[in-house]
């Protein structure tokens, strides 16, 4: 029934095989499956961080089902294959909320940890995996690790953010916060260039626990960085728990590419700006719709049509001027291309990932419609200067960067292989460390010549 | 519906059934044969609001186990208001050609030992008076296909048994509910390719939980398997025995 793509349809990257899992404890013999294996959580990942080409993926959704919540210390412990729409069914009456959440609730304990997720907290909580207290993590040998800032901390370390390299994780623990209500207190505030976003982001950062903006990519000059700001607060007083239900709406088939051609882009770009005509709206809202617009349209990704389209998520380093953001925002806005996206400044909190995305700087994601050469040619382009300003780029979206600029990006990525499954990999993997530099495939390669 | 008896409790629909009992607060005794999926369902449910959860483990092919086992669930349980009966296997039809005793063990796990244990559940609910006695039956019994056949002849057998316990029971005030379930993405179909006519296990556990609460008599999960299997039965045998449907 599941559909084994990742969420931006690109690339193909065909499995051999795949293999559903059903109980923690009985989880079969991970070196009799064909090729290498990879975990595959909801596919909610866009590139190929979750696709493994002529090898095996363990479908984790079938372990789905809760351990212990512990109220008086605000742990959940749960499968790895339990989703965060199912976390927040069980909580969300309880009067608690996700720790960190990203923006969709259709991903999975596992893939939150594999990839480190952020959320639009992340100035004030940090990533997901800064609230994981411990997990089990199953190696292809049949070993049980139980991981946690104590106990085999290098490979707690190594599989946060370890892109499902490290081992299968069959359940983990994370933390809660409290809630009294299931609204956030939320401000809309319109800002008319980049410097107004910097300003408005500073002055949120000690009071707002969410915040996060969308840009204008139609206009550039004077107005350039013009778009959208919103903050939020859980909220308080007695306004109701309730979690809330399925996406209402869903894109059935893949559209026309024609709807998402330069003219619609224009049009919802303006449109959304122009759509708040006062400067500042505030507004208590559910928490639904405050996190994940996008979950209400259920598979909104095939609005891209058969091509699909490729997500592009950096992070560049603080700087004092700006420049290098305002020259990335200047190129796309001449490319015409950008349509949704998402703007934020990471705060501070390192995370106990090895290979974690997020840093101090700023971050830009954008979906761009596939267009063959011409979008990848411009997300060289963008690589360049990402480069060039000490940026990286988030994994999780990713589908082409080079091999140079994960390693450079990524420096810690030796360190790392060291900790990587011998019989797991992946896609990216394959792609960002070529053969000879990657430890684990080779060893797979040898150990599978002998069997 | 406080107190529930859940035989076959490590299935994927019954499971999810369950998770609907354990949200009201209920209380489940659940039984199956290996103890440590048991006790992976029973901290779910627990988790998920369920008051008490006890487990205790049952081979249904252990016919002599049954008394017993039936004893200690009522008396820990002290009444039981729901019981809901769903192990099951989905024999391999070309080898249960050739293996005979493989084709009787598999009839004993689907017919044999449901019977077995649905007579002395019917002798327990009719002493007590009250009750719902629901029982995860397929459309596979209701018409033999030679994909299936030793599979839907267990089906057939449980379904004819249950509509006779039914009349037996109604003068009691137990309702026995039949629940035939089309196809199901669940580990029993995990080598099966899942088209359009699969449904979720959470989404039929969903509608069980359903039909056991408004008390239906014999309810397809989903409804429209209803339909299907009318055309199904309405089909001449002279033409029904020349198609392959598969599952
Ligand atoms: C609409 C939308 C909004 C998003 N917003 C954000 C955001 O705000 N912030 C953010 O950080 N990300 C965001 N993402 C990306 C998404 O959160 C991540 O890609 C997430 O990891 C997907 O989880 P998944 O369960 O679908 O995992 P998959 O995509 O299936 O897999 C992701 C990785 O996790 C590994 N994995 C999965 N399960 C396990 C396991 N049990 N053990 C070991 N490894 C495992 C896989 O091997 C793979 O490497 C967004 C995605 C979408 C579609
Ligand atoms: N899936 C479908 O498409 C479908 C369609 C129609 C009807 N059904 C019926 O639905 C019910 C539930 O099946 P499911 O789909 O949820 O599959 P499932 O998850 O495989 O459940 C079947 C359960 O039966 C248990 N079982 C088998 N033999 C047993 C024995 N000798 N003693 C005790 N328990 C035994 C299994 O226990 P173990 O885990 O220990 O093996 C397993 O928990 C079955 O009656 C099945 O016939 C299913």
């Amino acid at each position: 029934m599941s559909d084994y793509r990742s969420w931006g349809h690109f690339p193909d990257a065909p499995h051999r095989h795949v293999e559903p899992l059903t109980w923690r404890n009985a989880i079969p013999d991970l070196r009799q499956l064909p090729g290498p294996v990879l975990p595959f959580g909801l596919g909610r990942s866009y590139g190929d961080s979750c696709l493994n080409e002529d090898g095996t993926l363990l479908d984790v959704t079938g372990l789905d089902r809760f351990i212990a919540l512990d109220e008086a210390r605000r742990l959940l412990r749960c499968e790895a294959g339990v989703t965060l729409e199912q976390v927040l069914a069980l909580i969300v009456p309880r009067g608690y909320f996700l720790p960190v959440t990203p923006g969709t609730k259709y991903v999975t304990v596992g893939g939150a940890i594999a990839n480190d997720v952020h959320g639009k907290n992340h100035h004030v909580a940090g990533t997901f995996g800064c609230h994981v207290t411990q997990f089990e993590l199953l190696r292809s040998d049949g070993e049980r690790l139980r991981c946690s800032p104590v106990e085999n901390n290098d490979l707690f370390r190594a599989t946060i953010g370890g892109l499902g390299l490290t081992g299968l994780i069959t359940w983990a623990e994370f933390s809660l916060i409290p809630i009294r209500n299931a609204m956030i207190e939320m401000e809309r505030i319109r800002f008319d260039n980049l410097d107004e976003f910097f300003e408005l982001s500073a002055r949120s950062n000690d009071s707002w626990d969410y915040s996060v903006a969308w840009l204008d990519m139609q206009i550039g000059g004077k107005q350039l960085g013009r778009g959208v700001f919103m903050r939020g607060n859980h909220a308080k007083g007695d306004l109701g728990l309730e979690p809330s239900g399925d996406p209402f709406l869903s894109v059935p088939v893949n559209l026309p590419e024609l709807l998402l051609n330069p003219l619609t882009m224009r049009l919802f770009n303006t449109g959304y700006y122009y759509a708040q005509l006062r400067r500042r709206v505030q507004k208590v809202v559910h928490y639904e719709p405050f996190f994940y617009p996008l979950d209400a349209i259920g598979d909104w990704n095939r609005a891209y049509g058969k091509a699909g389209f490729l997500q592009y998520q950096f992070v560049l380093p603080r700087s004092d001027d700006h420049r290098v953001i305002r020259q990335l925002i200047e190129r796309i806005v001449e490319s015409h291309h950008g349509f949704i996206n998402v703007f934020k400044e990471f705060g501070d909190i390192p995370s106990p990932g090895m290979l974690s995305f997020p840093r101090p700087g700023v971050t830009l994601a954008l979906d761009f419609p596939n267009r063959g050469r011409k979008t990848l040619a411009l997300l060289d382009e963008l690589d360049a200067q990402v480069r060039g300003a000490g940026g990286v780029i988030y994994p999780a979206k990713d589908a082409r960067m080079s091999a140079a600029d994960f390693q450079r990006g990524y420096p810690q990525w030796r360190e790392f292989s060291r900790y990587v499954d011998p019989h797991f990999s992946s896609s990216f993997w394959r792609r960002v460390t070529p053969p000879g530099q990657r430890s684990s495939v080779q060893a797979f390669e040898r150990s599978s010549a002998q069997a | 519906m406080k107190h529930i008896l859940i035989i076959g409790a490590t299935s994927a629909i019954v499971h999810a059934t369950a998770i609907r009992f354990a949200e009201t607060g209920a209380q489940l005794y659940l039984v199956a044969r290996n103890e440590a999926k048991l006790r992976a369902n029973a901290d779910d449910l627990r988790v998920r609001g369920a008051s008490r959860v006890e487990v205790d483990r049952l081979d249904v092919n252990e016919l002599a186990a049954h008394g017993p086992l039936l004893e200690r669930a009522w008396a820990a349980l002290g009444e039981v208001d729901v019981v809901l009966v769903g192990h099951g296997t989905l024999p391999d039809q070309p080898r249960s050609e050739q293996d005979i005793d493989y084709a009787l063990a598999e009839f004993q796990t689907n017919a044999t030992s449901t019977i077995a244990l649905l007579a002395r559940l019917a002798n327990r609910l009719e002493a007590q008076q009250f009750g719902t006695l629901a029982v995860i039956s397929s459309v596979a019994g209701d018409r033999g296909r030679k994909s299936n056949y030793l599979y839907g002849a267990a089906k057939s057998a449980v379904t004819t048994y249950l509509a006779g316990l039914r009349g037996r029971l109604h003068r009691a005030g137990v309702r026995v509910i039949t629940i035939k379930p089309g196809l199901v993405d669940s580990p029993m179909t995990a080598h099966l390719d899942k088209g359009p006519l699969f449904s979720s296990a959470d989404k039929a556990g969903a509608l069980c939980y359903d039909a056991i609460l408004k008390g239906k008599e014999t309810v397809y999960v989903p409804s429209y398997w209803r339909l299907i299997m009318t055309l199904i039965k309405l089909m001449p045998e002279t033409i029904f025995k020349r198609l392959n449907l598969s599952a």
